[in-house]
């Protein structure tokens, strides 16, 4: 129950003067990704019954090291921002909504942190 | 608030049956949501059936037939019943559309009249439009400058008055933003199509001043960027306007002005 005029709650904490960036990045990285995974599955495509060691050497290429994990970078900025949306959209209790966009944006790092060691530790050989 | 099933006292059952005239030939059947706050009970769906031989060609038409000849309780807004007033916005046949401008017979079954979705109801057809009017008001829906008022018109070139054509014609119906996911979970915050497109309407107006302070006002995770593009708004719109348009431009002159 309040006696809050409806101006008053549609004024509420004025505008957070942010928001743009977040959306300028999903769209960037959205853009980015359809060329990136596009360049992955034809790679994939094309090394069909390519030996172990083929496969090692193409993954250790400068080139190819580099775009594979700009594409895990992107993968995993895209996948939180992402997420951080349906969150907000759905999770109206700020304490709950909090803890779950800490969650998974740790999630989404260490996910993506694996991917991105897996591909240093091929590349340079572990 | 994301609900996925009604609340108890929201549950909707079955109504009364309001029969036509034995000497009525083409009869519709028209189911409309019923909800009185006086009388403690669920909201219910009442059939009229309508005789088309004695009715307008509208659904306005036929619900004015029924509250002047068949049940005088019926509640619903009304106005200019030609499509300017904005008053007559429900949902018809699972559709925002405005009553007056919807003909019957674009009804192939029975003609289903619900309020609004997603708005709280004050009775029948008639949802409480109170924050959807105070979102209006926050965004300053007047014109705002710097320069002394001159001593003639505010003059503007032909193509600075055409960037408002699209956006001039809106008449705050609110079928756009009550059709928009995004609305129903957070109007609170969330100012929706409707508001949107006429913050727009302002921004894009060559004689106001005030573009920045516009801008920043709507700078907002929730205020602006709630929309997702799902463009339900632009398929509702009784006007043919084009809300998810207005929102995609101020979105681009956010990103113009970084
Ligand atoms: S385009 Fe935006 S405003 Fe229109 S229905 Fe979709 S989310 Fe709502
Ligand atoms: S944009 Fe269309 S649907 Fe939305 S309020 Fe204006 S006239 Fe109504
Ligand atoms: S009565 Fe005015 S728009 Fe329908």
């Amino acid at each position: 129950m309040s006696l809050r005029t409806p101006i008053g709650r549609a004024r509420g904490l004025g505008s957070a003067k942010e928001g743009t960036h977040h959306w300028w990045h999903q769209r960037v990285t959205a853009v980015a990704l359809v060329l990136l995974s596009g360049w992955f599955v034809i790679s994939l495509i094309v090394m069909t019954g390519a030996s172990y060691e083929e496969v090692r050497a193409w993954i250790g290429h400068p080139v190819v090291t580099g775009l594979l994990l700009l594409t895990i970078v992107f993968t995993f900025y895209h996948l939180k921002l992402g997420l951080q949306v349906v969150i907000e959209d759905y999770v109206h209790s700020e304490m709950v909504k909090l803890g779950s966009l800490m969650l998974m944006s740790g999630a989404c790092l260490v996910v993506g942190l694996a991917c991105g060691l897996s591909v240093l530790y091929v590349a340079f050989g572990g | 608030m994301v609900e996925f099933s009604l609340p108890r006292n929201s549950k909707v059952g079955t109504g009364k049956t309001v029969k036509a005239p034995p000497s009525a030939k083409r009869i519709k059947k028209f189911k409309v949501y019923r909800w009185n706050p006086d009388d403690g009970k669920n909201p219910e769906v009442d059939t009229y059936e309508v005789d088309l031989d004695t009715c307008g060609p509208m659904v306005l038409d036929a619900l004015i037939k029924i509250k002047n000849e068949m049940d005088p309780t019926l509640t619903f807004r009304r106005s200019c019943r030609e499509g300017v007033c904005g008053s007559c916005a429900m949902n018809i046949d699972g559709s925002n559309t405005l009553a007056c401008t919807m003909a019957i017979e674009d009804v192939k079954k029975d003609v289903k009249v619900y309020p609004l979705p997603h708005m709280e109801v004050i009775k029948d057809l008639v949802p409480d439009m109170k924050n959807f009017y105070a979102q209006y008001a926050s965004v300053k829906p007047w014109l705002q400058t710097e320069s002394e008022p001159p001593s003639r018109e505010r003059l503007q070139s032909r193509d600075e008055r055409a960037e408002l054509d699209g956006l001039w014609e809106c008449i705050l119906c609110a079928c756009c933003s009550t059709s928009c996911p995004s609305y129903w979970w957070n109007s609170d915050r969330y100012l929706g199509p409707a508001v949107l497109l006429q913050a727009y309407r302002w921004i894009a107006d060559s004689r106001d001043e005030y573009t920045g302070e516009r801008l920043d006002d709507l700078e907002d995770p929730f205020r602006l960027y709630r929309c997702h593009t799902i463009m339900n708004c632009t398929a509702a719109c009784p006007k043919g306007l084009n809300p998810a348009k207005a929102i995609a431009e101020t979105k681009k002159l956010m990103q113009e002005r970084r």
